[in-house]
């Protein structure tokens, strides 16, 4: 374990609000456990919350590498582990059977260090000039089953097993982060090996505090506002509710646009940053942005007294 | 890295009471076990380890610790929640209660232990685990407290247990069954004939023997079903088909692996989870159990709203066909019907409509429902006189009777 890892929960949450990244106890609780135990995290949540930003943020805090693995349907060894440098091997054939290079030896060397391509899984065990990775394997649930159990050996063993070649163990086990936006259910033998996290939207303070460090220029009043209007879209059963990454979003294009009060006309023209939905969109235009803004200034007038 | 053998023992709790704390710790797990929540011992390990890293000082930080080693998905969080107040403050208090909800260890009730069981009947039934030790008339009762609509009939069904020649014949009969879903071209590769070079093999092959020259292996894409999710209607109208339908979707699932299934009459219910048990007997009474609106009113466009918002995006990722199993009987609302079916098929790769209705040629959708949906489906079915799965695979297994997909037909009838 690297010094700069924290020793409690408390220290967890300093090192992510170090570095601009604003949790609550739960996932803090989570991940300390995950860094300290030397076990996988598993986060899963809508799209839109934070999760592959902590894979981030915790890499910079350790002053670890960041590896990340973005998987995609069809996704195997080839591209997510190893793979054999094909035409080195075939040129390296042609050169010992025209004399050029030993022959004695030649299968050895085909399949050794030299002729292997390094991909995302395989860098995150054997990290060049570093201790530790941190490997993020981003999205799971856009791969398809038979990926998974292929994980299964890496995620419990911090080992990989290439036939050719025999087994290869991390030294330092990587810190591994996966998501999941939940399209399908990941299988529990994954799961197993994990802690679980499920990141959920947060709570009105916590969004507060979360634009005040990524948005600063931003006026106290309409960071205010923007927080509860996204918060009162979120309890209106929208196809798909705006996550914080939308707020961030939206905010600077409040920015950009020069606005210091929500009206319902500034709402109509930047909606798109928000809600990603034309149903939604549809349903927010015209009279339902204007009577959702009338809700939030009557509380926040009520608040204020 | 803590490995092997090591990380097999329990490791040293803290406090002066680390054996009790151990003892408790088992004992929660074999409670959350109870309700529903499936905690192996591996989970308990890793939770007795995560407690020596949070170390006692916080009862929040405890909460998320075995929170984040016994949950593996979110439905369990509810649970979870309530056994674990209860729990942590007296374990007493729990044993008593969960004593009480076990039939054959029946004690008198007291006030205390009544109001905590509703609490946990609560969190079983939101948490749609349903635990079987329930006494039935205990779930009734908390159900009727759930009714958000006079027009709501909230009913049980009790299915007839399948005989063993009726099972032997719905297994053949899946087997013939042809639902006219093809399987579809993975982006995985297996080695045989094709025009993609497998390097890997023929590389294999040369070390193996080095003399003859390369030879090029090939490899193909592999295929596989596409996943199926079932939407049946249970609603008054359907009645008389529900138990066929149910046997059909437990077949179906143990024959294919990726099935997920849903019921609807004024709400939605996800009955995937019970239609997994190998008995189709057992399976039937846990969804008899789970299900609360058997045989009332029909909500279609509330319900396909439902599944559009809560669910499509979890079950219909990477090609899966929808089977729509509906009478198309809709009172409330048609224009959301249409709104929703229009999300439904564009997010599905096929939707096929299975109607009980259609027993005539000259069927024409004359309901407000049925010509809502119409025009959004891929295929539509009859399934008329379904006595027997074996005629809802022959259905199946006849060819199409439209080859030409619904949608455009329907454009046409609406420009004759």
């Amino acid at each position: 374990m690297t010094p700069s890892m924290p020793t409690d929960v408390d220290g967890t949450l300093a090192m992510l609000s170090a570095h601009d990244y604003i949790a609550d106890r739960s996932l803090a609780t989570s991940l300390f456990l995950s860094l300290s135990l030397g076990r996988p995290l598993f986060l899963e949540g809508d799209a839109g919350v934070g999760k592959t930003e902590i894979a981030k943020v915790v890499a910079a805090a350790t002053g670890s590498p960041l590896v990340r693995l973005q998987c995609y349907e069809g996704l195997d060894i080839g591209t997510a582990a190893y793979e054999w440098n094909y035409p080195a091997q075939m040129m390296e054939i042609r050169l010992a059977e025209a004399g050029q290079s030993e022959t004695a030896g030649l299968r050895e060397r085909l399949y050794s260090d030299a002729f292997l391509t390094r991909r995302p899984l395989l860098e995150a065990l054997q990290p060049a000039g570093a201790e530790q990775a941190v490997l993020l394997i981003d999205e799971l649930d856009r791969a398809d089953e038979p990926f998974e159990a292929f994980l299964l050996e890496v995620l419990s063993e911090f080992q990989m097993t290439i036939p050719e070649m025999g087994t290869v163990k991390a030294k330092t086990p990587p810190i591994v982060l996966v998501t999941s936006n939940r399209t399908r259910e990941i299988h529990d033998a994954i799961k197993r090996r994990c802690f679980y996290h499920w990141v959920d939207y947060p709570s009105a303070e916590r969004e507060r505090d979360i634009l005040r460090r990524k948005a600063p220029d931003l006026p106290d009043k309409l960071s205010s506002e923007i927080v509860a209007f996204v918060h009162s879209l979120r309890g209106m059963d929208l196809f798909k509710s705006p996550g914080i990454a939308e707020t961030l979003d939206w905010a600077h294009a409040l920015t950009q646009l020069d606005v210091v009060s929500l009206d319902p006309a500034v709402i109509d023209q930047s909606v798109g940053a928000l809600l990603k939905y034309q149903d939604d969109v549809a349903r927010l235009r015209g009279t339902e942005a204007a009577s959702v803004l009338e809700q939030i200034r009557m509380e926040m007038s009520r608040e204020g007294q | 890295m803590t490995n092997g053998l090591q990380s097999h023992r329990l490791p040293q709790l803290p406090g002066q009471h680390g054996g009790e704390l151990a003892a408790n710790l088992m004992h929660f797990a074999r409670v959350l076990r109870e309700v529903g929540v499936p905690v192996g011992p591996g989970a308990l390990l890793h939770a007795a380890s995560a407690l020596t890293a949070v170390g006692l000082r916080s009862r929040l930080d405890l909460y998320w610790a075995l929170s984040a080693c016994f949950i593996t998905r979110r439905e369990h969080q509810a649970i979870f929640d309530q056994a674990f107040h209860v729990f942590w403050r007296n374990p007493q208090l729990l044993e008593r209660m969960m004593s009480l909800m076990l039939p054959q260890l029946r004690v008198p009730t007291s006030d205390e232990a009544d109001k905590l069981k509703q609490r946990l009947a609560d969190a079983l039934n939101a948490g749609s685990a349903a635990s079987r030790e329930v006494p039935e008339e205990e779930i009734l009762e908390h159900r009727s407290t759930l009714t958000w609509s006079d027009q709501e009939t909230l009913q049980h069904q009790d299915f007839e247990s399948m005989s063993q020649q009726e099972v032997l014949a719905a297994r053949r009969a899946i087997a013939r069954m042809d639902l006219g879903v093809r399987p579809q071209l993975t982006r995985r590769y297996r080695s045989g004939p094709g025009r993609n070079i497998d390097l890997r093999a023929s590389m294999r092959a040369l070390a193996k023997r080095p003399d003859c020259g390369i030879t090029l292996a090939t490899r193909q894409r592999r295929k596989r079903e596409p996943a199926v999710v079932a939407l049946c209607d249970i609603s008054g109208s359907m009645a008389q088909y529900s138990r066929m339908m149910l046997h059909f979707l437990h077949a179906l699932t143990r024959d294919q692996r990726r099935v997920h299934s849903f019921v609807f009459g004024t709400r939605l219910t996800n009955i995937s989870r019970s239609l997994v048990q190998r008995d189709v007997d057992d399976a039937l009474d846990s969804v008899s159990q789970q299900v609360c609106d058997w045989n009332g009113g029909t909500r279609i466009a509330d319900c396909l709203l439902r599944f559009n918002r809560d669910w499509s995006r979890r079950v219909l990722s990477q090609g899966a066909v929808v089977l729509l199993i509906t009478d198309g009987l809709e009172r409330d609302d048609s224009a959301l019907l249409a709104v929703e079916a229009e999300r439904l098929s564009r997010s599905a790769k096929r939707v096929i409509w299975l109607n009980p209705l259609l027993r005539y040629d000259k069927y024409q959708a004359l309901a407000q429902g049925a010509r809502a949906l119409l025009p959004h489906v891929d295929d539509f079915r009859r399934v008329h006189n379904l006595a027997a799965l074996e005629d809802l695979a022959q259905l199946l297994a006849t060819p199409r009777d439209n080859r030409m997909p619904v949608k455009r037909q329907a454009q046409l009838t609406v420009v004759q």
